[in-house]
């Protein structure tokens, strides 16, 4: 995409501090907003950034994680799939994350209010090691891996994602989990300023998910602080979120502010909406339709050429060799 | 009704052209993008340009059939005569609209699988009631040529296209039932014309029922 600028010295001297993909989100939203909101207020919205009156401040403090659009390196890993990879623009701009409302390009609009640095995850439940965290305490970026997955949305759609991060199972080994806990539970950030969806009583604030541990310690649960090759955008769920690619999206938790470890199955936001059309297992199951729609086959979304077409769902998203066994003996009808 | 001289012949001769042309308009539209997706510009209908095109021919659909059931009152209410030259192809436009949004459905969504079609149609109420509503259409639009209206004689005619009543009812439900939250803006816009444009005829009914001689002048 080609932009415009105006010149400004302050500007070019900072274009050089700054990644690629984060000058870009800014200036889109500065043209986008114009006077109705105050240029500082955006930029102060932009983590990691600089100072609206153009200081310098790169990200100094260690602790600080990479910001939204900042190139990351990792090491590929043995999952890929052999279908296309979804193009990244589709990726950042078609997304559901209803705390910045319910509409696929609210999320990519809204996104930059969301402000990721400081962040802090809290742990809490049935831990050896409540307290809380920075993103750098939980995921070793040093240990990075991309993964390619496949992504199906609950909506009949799907993308081919190559996520950046580490295991999930990696991230709970340092949360010292007790025997106790059966489940873990993902909370998202909730904070009305920032994600002005979550004004609105669209579902039970925070967006709450959660697995069974034996699912979180599955080798395919991830967790991802990019995709793409670059640190994750808001509206996919910056700082760090996690990817199942063997369940429905929503199972899924974006922009994580809790992990809680109980001894009960959470109760799960969409579950609570809705309880006849998501369960709390969600495992994508070409033969369980959703109420309103079949889930045997999806629409491709973001193909090269534009035009989306349908690809037959699989049992498990594809994933049935690593997780089929989690689910032995349980009538999958019953637990979708 | 004291209508002026002015409004009986307006428009009697631009009208079927210009109508034809608006109503061509949404469709020429639509081909447009697919073009410019097909050749430059991959995401001009967002990221999903099946679901967008098949959204856009429901809407378009729906919002005609409305038109449809706005001549008459407009006549009515303003004496605007000649404007009821124009109601036949209106309504022949939305069956074609809803007939396009059908196809769109079955070919690009579905892929032209009939079973899994006739399971759409069986388990899922809202695609029972667009398909009902399609179908209601049907006989409509093949008695919609002058020839048919002689042939059939004004009273069957008219019994025949009463149906525009019941399937209009049936469109707007499908549309909202689609919805994945009940209260959307779109189509509660859209029934809430319908109600309007329904109960205006209701209430003309009533008042002829209670007032025969007057209604009669």
């Amino acid at each position: 995409m080609e932009l415009k600028f105006r010149r400004n010295p302050n500007y070019q001297s900072l274009r050089s501090e700054m990644t690629d993909e984060p000058f870009f989100m800014d200036r889109r939203k500065l043209l986008a907003t114009g006077g109705a909101l105050g240029a500082g207020s955006i930029l102060g919205a932009l983590p990691a950034c600089s100072e609206p009156q153009g200081a310098i401040a790169a990200p100094a403090n260690a602790s600080a994680h990479p910001a939204p659009g900042a190139k990351l390196a990792a090491k590929k890993a043995a999952y890929a799939v052999s279908d296309t990879t979804t193009v990244e623009e589709a990726f950042n701009g078609y997304c559901n994350f209803y705390e910045f409302g319910t509409d696929k390009d609210d999320p990519a609009d809204k996104g930059f209010l969301l402000k990721t640095q400081p962040w802090q995850i809290k742990v809490e439940g049935e831990s050896d090691a409540l307290g809380n965290y920075a993103v750098k305490d939980l995921v070793d970026f040093s240990k990075l891996e991309e993964r390619v997955y496949r992504h199906r949305c609950v909506e009949a759609w799907s993308m081919v994602v190559p996520w950046v991060g580490v295991p999930l199972s990696s991230v709970i080994a340092k949360l010292k989990p007790k025997a106790t806990a059966k489940y873990v539970q993902f909370e998202t950030l909730l904070d009305k300023k920032m994600m002005p969806g979550t004004r609105l009583p669209v579902l039970d604030w925070p967006y709450v998910e959660g697995l069974r541990m034996d699912e979180a310690m599955n080798e395919l649960a991830f967790i991802a602080v990019g995709a793409y090759g670059k640190a994750l955008l808001q509206q996919n769920g910056a700082p760090l979120r996690t990817v199942l690619p063997w369940k429905y999206g929503f199972k899924a938790t974006k922009s994580i502010a809790k992990i809680r470890f109980t001894a009960n199955e959470p109760k799960t936001a969409w579950n609570k909406a809705n309880a006849n059309e998501y369960g709390f297992y969600s495992n994508v199951n070409p033969k369980v339709s959703h109420p309103r729609w079949s889930q045997a086959s999806e629409r491709v979304i973001g193909g090269k050429g534009g035009f989306n077409e349908r690809r037959n769902t699989e049992m498990f998203n594809g994933y049935e060799k690593q997780v089929a066994s989690l689910y032995a003996g349980m009538d999958l009808e019953k637990n979708y | 009704m004291a209508h002026s001289a002015l409004l009986r012949n307006f428009g009697k001769h631009w009208m079927k052209p210009l109508t034809l042309a608006a109503l061509v308009a949404p469709f020429a539209y639509l081909a447009v993008l697919w073009i410019l997706m097909l050749t430059s510009q991959p995401y001009i209908m967002g990221f999903d340009p099946v679901k967008w095109t098949h959204h856009y021919l429901g809407d378009t659909a729906i919002r005609i059939l409305l038109v449809t059931l706005a001549i008459s009152p407009i006549r009515d209410i303003t004496g605007w005569a000649p404007i009821v030259v124009i109601r036949r192809r209106i309504g022949l436009a939305a069956f074609f609209y809803a007939l396009l949004h059908m196809l769109a459905y079955v070919g690009l969504d579905l892929e032209w699988s009939i079973p899994k079609l006739w399971e759409d149609i069986l388990l899922r109420t809202y695609i029972t009631l667009g398909m009902l509503a399609l179908l209601a259409m049907v006989p409509l639009a093949l008695t919609s040529t002058n020839g048919m209206i002689r042939r059939l004689g004004r009273k069957t005619w008219d019994r025949i296209h009463w149906l525009i009543y019941p399937l209009a009812i049936l469109a707007v439900s499908h549309n909202i039932l689609m919805q994945k939250t009940l209260f959307q803006v779109q189509p509660m816009t859209h029934a809430a014309i319908l109600a309007v444009l329904l109960g205006w005829r209701i209430a003309r009914w009533a008042l002829k029922r209670m007032k025969p001689t007057e209604a009669a002048a």
